[in-house]
């Protein structure tokens, strides 16, 4: 299914344990199936610090499914999924607390305004950040004019920046597991958003994103996988 | 990590509070079914204060189940929509934690808003006064009993097609020791008798539920989730 042998080099894997300064992620012969429907299977890569992961293929390849498994929300079904050697099930809090994700959904609440809902979000993850520092955040990603209006005056694309621009307050968390960031931006957003992945990149991150857009990552480590080849 | 458990908790909170605020529709369609069905009862039922003082506690806790029912859908409805409810489940905090911060922020939107009125509502079925603070005194017990009971039927139902009408087959059933014992309470005390018993038991489920709910939700998202 994958098309990709150098990405197969889990198979087996018994290298040197990471240390939690150089983390890795790892899956293993993982296989994801939807009804009857066997989407990938003995899929295996490896990633760590300063790579990034680029998930491609068509519309119901298992990209999001694939994603899905990485941030631990769905169970893998064969095979494992490790972080630093420890299955990320069982790692539970300590391997989110080194995880972003944002999928499909922007988990943005239409009641509340952008700042609102990023020191919320933020929270959550266990920072308390200012409102000065979040509105700067928004100003950078140029939604400082939106960043007091309810988020459900926003368009698709102002929700889907703010989500992202999250990020920039999420350095220190090593792996982004990213759906389709780049769905809906347009051509400026694109660019800065791209900016503060490589900038998480050369800062010793990790990332795993689908996309179906041409993105300039340039100078650093993006290595694609493709699924549902065949 | 208990500091920032607790920062999120406070967040989840204060972030409920607030789209409580600026949505008040919802809070206040709950508030006023509450009202006007408890007050519908003594314009059918008829002016005969007997009759009232008899049915008054079966009323006004039969309303507090409907109006808690009518809010379960909301709980975690939107936030599964959001995709808020991913992020909830993917924060670095004990996920039974978060929703037991949820259930409270329900609980202060819906189940104290009835608190509060329903002495006021007890006046219309002529209660004594000793009647009305129990009356008070058993829906603050049990009221909390609701939330978190209904929190687990809604984290079943979530993302079912028709999961209201789901949720009301699989919470009303579990509410009835509530009924049974919170409407027990007012009917002992209008008729002089010790209500302590009642409320101790009422007070049991409530912490029964407030061990065992925070759980049994945390696993039913995290499947919805999937």
């Amino acid at each position: 299914m994958c098309d990709s042998p150098s990405l197969l080099q889990g198979l087996g894997y018994n290298g040197a344990p990471a240390s939690s300064r150089n983390p890795m992620l790892q899956a293993r012969q993982i296989e994801c199936t939807r009804g009857s429907r066997r989407l990938f299977h003995d899929l295996s890569f490896r990633l760590e610090a300063k790579q990034a992961l680029r998930v491609g293929g068509e519309n119901g390849s298992g990209k999001t499914s694939l994603l899905r498994m990485v941030a631990g929300l769905s169970p893998v079904e064969a095979g494992g999924i490790f972080w630093n050697d420890g299955r990320i099930a069982a790692l539970g809090e300590d391997y989110r607390r080194g995880l972003v994700f944002i999928g499909h959904a922007n988990g943005l609440k239409d009641d509340l305004t952008p700042i609102e809902n990023l020191r919320c979000a933020l929270a959550l993850a266990g920072m308390d950040i200012g409102n000065a520092a979040l509105r700067k955040g928004l100003d950078e990603q140029g939604l400082g004019v939106v960043a007091d209006l309810p988020a459900r005056l926003l368009s698709q694309g102002q929700k889907r920046r703010v989500a992202l621009s999250r990020l920039a307050f999420c350095a220190d968390k090593p792996l982004w597991v990213l759906d389709e960031p780049f769905a809906a931006l347009d051509a400026a957003s694109v660019e800065r958003i791209g900016a503060v992945v490589a900038g998480h990149l050369r800062g010793g991150g990790m990332v795993i994103f689908t996309t179906h857009q041409e993105v300039g990552l340039a100078g650093v480590n993006v290595r694609s996988l493709e699924l549902g080849v065949r | 990590m208990a500091a920032t458990a607790g920062a999120a908790c406070r967040a989840v909170v204060a972030r409920d509070l607030l789209i409580a605020a600026r949505r008040r529709s919802d809070v206040l369609t709950t508030f006023f079914f509450f009202v006007i069905v408890v007050s519908l009862f003594p314009l059918g039922v008829g002016p005969e204060p007997g009759t009232l003082r008899e049915i008054a506690p079966g009323v006004v806790w039969v309303a507090a189940l409907l109006a808690a029912m009518l809010s379960l859908a909301r709980m975690f409805g939107a936030d599964y929509a959001d995709g808020t409810l991913e992020q909830l489940v993917l924060t670095p905090q004990p996920l039974t934690l978060l929703v037991l911060s949820k259930v409270l922020a329900h609980w202060l939107t819906t189940g104290l808003p009835l608190v509060l009125v329903a002495p006021v509502l007890g006046l219309q079925f002529d209660l004594p006064g000793d009647a009305l603070a129990t009356l008070l005194v058993s829906l603050l017990i049990g009221t909390p009993a609701l939330s978190l009971i209904g929190a687990v039927g809604a984290a079943l139902t979530l993302g079912v097609r028709g999961g209201g009408a789901l949720t009301s087959l699989l919470v009303l059933p579990l509410y009835v020791p509530v009924l049974v014992f919170g409407a027990g309470a007012v009917t002992a005390s209008a008729t002089g008798m010790g209500v302590a018993g009642h409320l101790s038991l009422l007070g049991a489920m409530s912490l029964t539920a407030l061990v065992l709910a925070p759980w049994a939700i945390s696993v039913a998202l995290r499947i919805a989730l999937e």
